[in-house]
């Protein structure tokens, strides 16, 4: 039973009166039962709700004839066969639309995405319903209601309350008839303002759906709830000039006319090229419009539009043509269907620009198409913003245009506004009865309303499992003389970079002796530096000057990464290098992209002549900004070498010192590798094999320069350990050596060596932070030093062992390499460390080295890191243990 | 002597006419009403303002309701419709170890 039978009602106060007892009683019992049925069912399964959807919209459509009557009769508006077709449209064209949607439980899947939507209904539904569309609307929002298993509380206009009432009942009894749960519909008998205020404020009614006038919606939207509030429009009409005349004068008349009008997307303003304007007023005369002269359209004006508020009369709304016609006194033939109106402008002069629900439609003569957009525009912003436009036109160019200046949700081409909008008649729109304005409309949706919008749609996210990578270059040779394959690389013109040192011991004629005699070479060398613009980009000029399709960079880190960005402005000369070293969390969601149009292509060959960065297999390259007094730092795979050259020859002579700061960035690389938060079992393989090689090697390197194994193997050990860090990135024990060494300028392996006992012991430790990470399942960086210690044969039982073991480890490897035990052994004050500390901490927590750490330093642990790497070694092992016994 | 009752063999469909016959049973004397749930797959509407009357009547007895065995979807409902925190819900092997005692 319906709530306005099954509720005894109290007389309706007045307008603006308080609520009585009894009314607020009344009210309430209304929300109660809706709130009990929308409970309930929520119970019910998909085939449950279908069943009790299909015999509504065969109740509606079999009432279909006898609510358009009743609706006609009441609110004697519109036309009784248009509104018989309205009910079907209500029911049969919606059903065919949701009928097999799914609206209960998981309604969505997307397996590639790993997300599934699942349907939660509303609850309670409060839907203030239109005069002009009274049963239609009712028929098709008590389908949608139905279809998500929710309830509704109608509230009618006054002046169509017996129509809605009824065409409730039939929906209702049908419902229940097939098992929907009493009192899911319930419809207000007689009722004022503040019974929809208290209703709309209500705090069991979970959504407010208003289709009406823009007060309806205003109430609805001030409420403070979730509001669906969709109502006036004015719809402006572009007849272009190549658009079909005789079928676009047909549907205007048709949509115009449908209903008398009262469709609020029918056309209201058609704005006509001048080029057709007379055959198309000719067109409409033809096909029974009358078309009103100058003295006419003033006597229309002042008769149909309230000259106080610009708006359209109540009285004219949904009457025939000849009716309205008649009473203003003008003489038109019989069958006129429409009254049309020449107009001169748009707003507040001419009145007629507004919106009309009545078969009275405006006429536009527009001197070019830049003129009709504009009119259109005005119209679209007299009162019809974010609603329904139309236009007629074969023209794509201007229909793009029209669709990007008109603020419409429903942008109809060649066809009837009116009924296009309702949808899936003349196009694919989703059919509805409540067109979503958008925000031009003072509304939350632009689409047409549909189940989709009476449901709470959950999101169920699954864990992705994040895609990796491995990259490297497509050439690597190593083992002593491997310096030779540079012969089977073809070249016409190649330079040679190389710093100064590096040439004088005749390194560059080694590399000489194997590039092919046809080739041009010429020399280009660089101080022993970090690269800085100015050198770059002379490089380039000589690259240009000698149309150079080969580098071949010969050095340690500096030489080989000028030799990165000099190919990358050669290749790119648009390249804005700063732009590039923009900051990024994730290097395949970065915001700026390396350049993929490449001018030239230069093949680009690293030598390398220390055994630690691995800057001849890495995408990385660091340039000094000396303007600006910084480092700009450049990933991207495209940076990485062609070509790397791992020839231990090159690296017999490196000086003690040098071989044991490099060793140990090497060692650092792999370490940090091994634990990042991007490490796979690819890196892994890697930076285990590359902590093994140093461990074993390093110090007989260190201690026999001119062990040949050794040498080869330290320089293996570095170019895999950078192949791992490549692709797994490194982690907080270079943010730290960053800071430190540029502040105090210590050798960058220096500087990670004073750090590394303390990073380790630091991510091996329970974070204080977890860092979030898709590439990781749980925390594993404790695990895996044990993994490493059990490697290298460090034996201990459990992983705390294993750590400290491992710590031990570094610590002798450190002392064997006699680096200093401590930032004091520098010669540092504690005093100025202190008064260095804050700076260095930012720094490091600014540099992007970290992101990939497993454990997310706090800048109060970057604090405690620096002063327990100034305190030196022996400290480290005390952290680990917090990790308990767990093997 | 405070006493526990215990409603067994809830029928979905007579369910609301028998909260109807028990509200008229709750006796003083008793603490506890248990409703064995386990069997009642849904709600429906009218056992819902029936359920709200069992509820009042055992309130003012200062009775506890407790349901036993709720399914996840009735829990759901009288959640919606505010009944889930005026009762009490236990696990179906509350029964066994009631009736062992």
């Amino acid at each position: 039973m319906i709530a306005s039978e099954a509720v005894e009602q109290p007389p309706a106060p007045a307008d603006a009166e308080e609520l009585s007892k009894e009314r607020i009683a009344y009210l309430e019992r209304i929300v109660t039962q809706a709130r009990t049925a929308a409970a309930v069912f929520g119970q019910f399964t998909q085939e449950e709700v279908d069943r009790i959807v299909k015999a509504v919209v065969l109740a509606g459509l079999e009432q279909a004839q006898h609510l358009a009557r009743l609706a006609v009769e009441e609110t004697k508006l519109g036309v009784f066969e248009d509104k018989v077709i309205k009910n079907m449209v209500a029911t049969e064209f919606a059903y065919n639309y949701i009928k097999d949607k799914k609206t209960v439980g998981i309604i969505r899947e997307y397996p590639e995405r790993n997300l599934v939507e699942v349907a939660e209904p509303i609850g309670v539904i409060f839907s203030m319903l239109p005069i002009t569309n009274p049963t239609s609307t009712v028929l098709f929002k008590c389908i949608m209601a139905l279809k998500t298993r929710n309830a509704v509380i109608f509230s009618p206009h006054p002046k169509a309350w017996a129509c809605c009432s009824e065409a409730v009942k039939v929906m209702y009894e049908a419902a229940v008839a097939h098992g929907a749960p009493e009192g899911v519909f319930a419809c207000l008998g007689t009722h004022t303002l503040e019974d929809n205020a208290y209703l709309m404020h209500h705090k069991d009614v979970a959504l407010i759906d208003a289709t009406g006038g823009p007060n309806a919606v205003k109430a609805a939207y001030s409420s403070g709830k979730p509001a669906l509030g969709v109502g006036a429009g004015n719809t402006p009409v572009y007849l272009e000039k190549t658009a079909d005349l005789n079928a676009a004068i047909v549907d205007i008349i048709i949509s115009k006319t449908f209903d008398n009008g009262t469709i609020c997307a029918s056309e209201q303003t058609v704005v006509i090229d001048d080029e057709i304007y007379d055959a198309a007023l000719k067109k409409f005369a033809e096909l029974g419009a009358h078309i009103c002269n100058e003295k006419e359209t003033r006597l229309l004006a002042r008769t149909v539009i309230d000259p106080q508020t610009g708006f359209m009369q109540p009285m004219a709304v949904g009457q025939k043509a000849t009716a309205i016609a008649r009473f203003i006194g003008l003489t038109v033939k019989p069958r006129t269907k429409l009254l049309v109106a020449p107009i001169q402008g748009v707003g507040a002069d001419h009145p007629l620009s507004v919106e009309k629900l009545f078969p009275v439609l405006a006429v536009y003569r527009a001197k070019s198409s830049e003129e009709a957009l504009k009119v259109c525009v005005d119209v679209n912003h007299a009162g019809g913003l974010g609603h329904t436009a139309v236009i007629f036109s074969h023209n794509d160019e201007i229909i793009r245009k029209f669709s990007e200046v008109i603020n419409a949700g429903r942008i109809i081409v060649n066809s009837p506004g009116s009924i296009g909008a309702l949808g899936a008649v003349y196009n694919d729109l989703v059919p509805t009865f409540a067109f979503g304005c958008g925000t031009g409309g003072g509304n939350s949706t632009t689409d047409n309303v549909n189940i989709y919008h009476y449901l709470n749609i959950k999101r169920v996210a699954r864990r992705t499992q994040a895609h990796m990578w491995f990259r490297v270059p497509n050439h690597i040779y190593f083992n002593m003389n491997a310096v030779e394959n540079v012969a089977q690389f073809a070249s016409r013109s190649t330079i040679v970079l190389t710093n100064p040192a590096l040439e004088r011991m005749g390194l560059v004629d080694i590399v000489r002796r194997y590039i092919p005699p046809e080739t041009h070479v010429h020399l280009s060398v660089i101080p022993d530096a970090e690269p800085e613009a100015k050198v770059v980009l002379e490089g380039v000029e000589g690259l240009k000057f000698y149309q150079a399709d080969q580098i071949i960079a010969l050095g340690g880190g500096s030489v080989i990464d000028a030799a990165k960005i000099m190919k990358l402005k050669y290749e790119s000369p648009n390249a804005d290098l700063e732009e590039l070293a923009a900051p990024f969390l994730d290097l395949r969601k970065r915001v700026v992209e390396f350049p993929t149009e490449k001018v030239i292509k230069a093949r680009l060959i690293a030598i390398p002549t220390t055994s630690g960065t691995g800057s001849e297999v890495t995408p990385f390259a660091v340039l000094l900004d000396k303007k600006h007094g910084r480092k700009i730092t450049l990933a991207d795979y495209s940076l990485t070498p062609d070509v790397a050259i791992v020839d231990p020859q090159f690296v017999m002579s490196m000086p003690k010192g040098l071989t044991a700061d490099t060793g140990i960035d090497c060692l650092t690389h792999a370490l940090e590798a091994g634990v990042s938060n991007y490490a796979s079992p690819y890196t892994d393989a890697y930076a285990m094999q590359a902590i093994r090689l140093v461990f074993k090697y390093l110090p007989i390197a260190y201690e026999y320069p001119q062990d040949e194994e050794a040498r080869t193997m330290m320089h293996n050990a570095a170019c895999i350990a950078a192949m791992a860090f490549s692709n797994a990135s490194v982690g907080v024990n270079h943010a730290l050596a960053h800071a430190f060494g540029a502040r105090f300028a210590v050798a960058h392996g220096r500087a990670n060596a004073l750090m590394l006992p303390h990073v380790i012991a630091y991510n091996a430790a329970v974070p204080a932070k977890f860092m979030p990470s898709p590439y990781t399942q749980g925390y594993v960086a404790h695990k895996k030093y044990a993994t490493v210690a059990d490697l290298l044969g460090l034996g201990g039982t459990t992983v705390e062992e294993k750590i400290n073991k491992l710590i031990a480890a570094v610590e002798q490897l450190l002392d064997k390499l006699d680096f200093p035990h401590s930032i004091a052994g520098l010669g540092i004050s504690k005093e100025e460390f202190e008064r260095a500390v804050p700076e260095l901490a930012d720094a490091a927590y600014n540099d992007p080295s970290w992101r990939s750490n497993p454990r997310m330093p706090l800048v109060k642990e970057l604090v405690e890191l620096f002063w327990k790497a100034y305190s030196g070694r022996g400290t480290a092992d005390v952290v680990a243990a917090q990790h308990g016994k767990t093997a | 002597m405070a006493t526990v009752s215990v409603l067994r063999n809830l029928d979905e469909a007579q369910l609301a006419s028998m909260l109807e016959k028990a509200s008229e049973m709750l006796a003083d004397n008793i603490r506890e009403v248990v409703m064995d749930f386990s069997a009642v797959r849904r709600i429906n509407a009218s056992a819902i303002p029936a359920m709200e009357e069992f509820i009042c009547v055992a309130e003012e007895k200062g009775i506890t309701v407790v349901l036993l065995g709720v399914n996840v979807h009735v829990y759901k409902a009288l959640k919606l419709v505010k009944l889930a925190s005026r009762l009490s819900f236990r696990e179906l092997n509350w029964m066994n170890s009631f009736e062992q005692k």
